[in-house]
């Protein structure tokens, strides 16, 4: 990927990191029309981390997601994200608090009625409180950071798959949130375009230090992404040096039949014992 | 698919959860109909997709809603003509066609059309936003759909259905000024003359308060089914063939009740 032109600024909010974790998960279940999804669900993403979740299709993956942000209630349990207790929020209340939190869809989820431009503005000028101009320079900004500034008056039905992809970062990444949800970023795009996927969220991680929940079924992926980190000087990344001066912060959370059957780090994923998650990752 | 398979994937509920599931859809119906205007005293308020809605549903509409009510307009006078021709009253042609478009067939045609065209539309639009997760993103980006796509299309529709209902109601009396010179040879300033002179207030508030109700309806069906919508593409077809015939069959059913309620109202 070329050199990054502009680093996107650090959320306005974090000059002083929150202590506390920014997403809780305690004793989650949920049931669509009595298929149970997701049981017993407990983890917690700590500040700055970013946890890749795991498991096969209809493993209730994207249903975390949508929990996290108050789209979806769960039956039983609760779900703090940054410190509120969305499963008591009301619609008006969690409007507010997504404010906070960007989402990038599974497929990009752009307003195909809208050019780029005012996809990647749409928070900013629905809010009303930026100026024109700094809104203009934002979305270009966001534009920039994920190489398609030349994009900004094409609608979404111009834009490839990948391209879409990138957009959609730049619309959760404008409003500089405290966390980032992602969904399959790079489910059904070819390997090079992946790849920039990949890239452009390791950068953001360790950019602006945005916690992020990552939900995808490509291994290799996440893996990068634990091996990796954004050298800001150099403007791409490099693989972590042993030692353990520069860490990537990173986590894989693996669902199996609704329950949690790994939570924690690259090194304790590569020596787990359990079967099902060796025959995974193999 | 054998006939067996098919009718093996035949999903069999009971009675009871039928009922319930009708239920839940007339409560779940309301609640967005409620909504839609409780937003009209909350903020923000987006009046510049009012007014784009406004230009859609309004300006798009207004071929058909004139096209149809002017040809029913004449074909009304023709009817009319041939029986009132037994009586020698022909000269009352222009009275007829006036007390029925303006009470009644020119709010209903308009608001048929304005159904088979906009609730359509609008199930199509918002089901395909359900289906590719725009909803959801639009929530997940802090802005509530009711009020950002619900309200603009029930206060464009209901406006622009009241100002459609007089345009229609003029060519509907168009249709049979011409019909009645054309055909029948009266005297153009007799027809307008008759059709203007009976009408009276009631006639016309209830000509104009009918399109408001089926504006109304037209908008919140349309907007329920799209936003109700399962099951990926093949379910955006689904809703927006179930929001014309709801919408219809509504506009249809309601105006009998409007008709009585006003006429009660009135005193006619």
């Amino acid at each position: 990927m070329a050199t990054p032109s502009l680093p996107v600024e650090a959320p306005v909010s974090r000059s002083q990191p929150p202590s506390g974790p920014v997403i809780v998960f305690e004793d989650v279940a949920i049931a669509f029309e009595e298929n149970i999804v997701l049981d017993g669900i407990s983890f917690t993403l700590p500040y700055g981390e970013t946890k890749a979740i795991f498991g096969v299709a209809g493993s209730g993956k994207s249903t975390i997601l949508k929990m996290a942000l108050g789209l979806v209630k769960p039956d039983s349990g609760h779900i703090y994200t940054m410190g509120e207790d969305v499963t008591e929020m009301t619609e008006d209340q969690l409007f507010e608090l997504r404010r906070n939190v960007g989402i990038v869809f599974q497929e990009s989820a752009l307003f195909d009625s809208l050019t780029v431009r005012e996809n990647v503005a749409f928070r900013l000028m629905e809010e009303a409180k930026t100026p024109a101009e700094e809104i203009e320079r934002r979305v270009r900004e966001a534009l920039r950071f994920v190489e398609l500034e030349n994009t900004v008056d094409m609608f979404p039905a111009e834009l490839s798959g990948g391209m879409r992809r990138r957009v959609a970062i730049a619309r959760a990444i404008i409003s500089r949130p405290e966390t980032l949800l992602y969904d399959s970023p790079t489910g059904g795009l070819d390997p090079v375009t992946s790849t920039t996927i990949v890239e452009l969220i390791i950068k953001q991680r360790d950019v602006s230090r945005t916690s992020s929940l990552l939900v995808t079924h490509r291994l290799q992926d996440a893996f990068v992404m634990a091996n990796h980190y954004f050298d800001v000087k150099a403007g791409h990344i490099k693989p972590v040096p042993p030692g353990g001066k520069i860490e990537a912060p990173m986590a894989f959370l693996i669902l199996r039949d609704g329950k949690i059957i790994f939570d924690g780090n690259i090194e304790e994923l590569a020596h787990t014992k359990n079967e099902y998650i060796r025959e995974y990752i193999s | 698919m054998a006939a067996g398979d098919f009718l093996t994937s035949i999903e069999l509920i009971s009675p009871t959860e039928f009922a319930k599931r009708k239920i839940q859809s007339v409560q779940d119906y309301s609640i967005l109909a409620a909504e839609s205007v409780a937003n009209l005293f909350r903020t923000p308020r987006y009046v510049a997709d009012i007014v784009q809605q406004m230009d859609m549903i309004g300006f798009g509409s207004l071929p058909i809603v004139l096209a149809s009510v002017f040809f029913t307009g004449a074909a009304l006078a023709l009817n009319s003509a041939t029986t009132l021709s037994r009586f020698g009253a022909t000269t009352v042609i222009g009275q007829l066609v006036s007390i029925g478009i303006v009470r009644e067939l020119g709010p209903v045609l308009a608001g048929l059309v304005v159904a088979g065209r906009n609730s359509s539309g609008m199930a199509s639009e918002l089901g395909s936003m359900i289906v590719t997760e725009q909803i959801d993103a639009m929530r997940a980006l802090g802005t509530d759909p009711m009020k950002k796509l619900v309200t603009p299309r029930v206060v464009a529709t209901v406006v622009m259905m009241f100002f459609l209902v007089i345009l229609g109601d003029f060519m509907g009396l168009l249709g049979g000024s011409v019909v009645a010179s054309v055909l029948l040879g009266m005297n153009a300033h007799e027809y307008w003359s008759n059709a203007y002179q009976t009408l009276v207030f009631s006639d016309v508030f209830m000509g104009l308060m009918k399109p408001l109700v089926f504006g109304f309806i037209v908008a919140t069906v349309g907007c329920y089914y799209g936003l109700s919508t399962k099951g990926g593409t093949q379910g955006v077809g689904r809703s927006t063939t179930e929001a014309v015939v709801a919408a219809m069959i509504l506009i249809i059913m309601v105006d009998v009740f409007v008709t009585r309620f006003l006429m009660v109202l009135l005193g006619s």
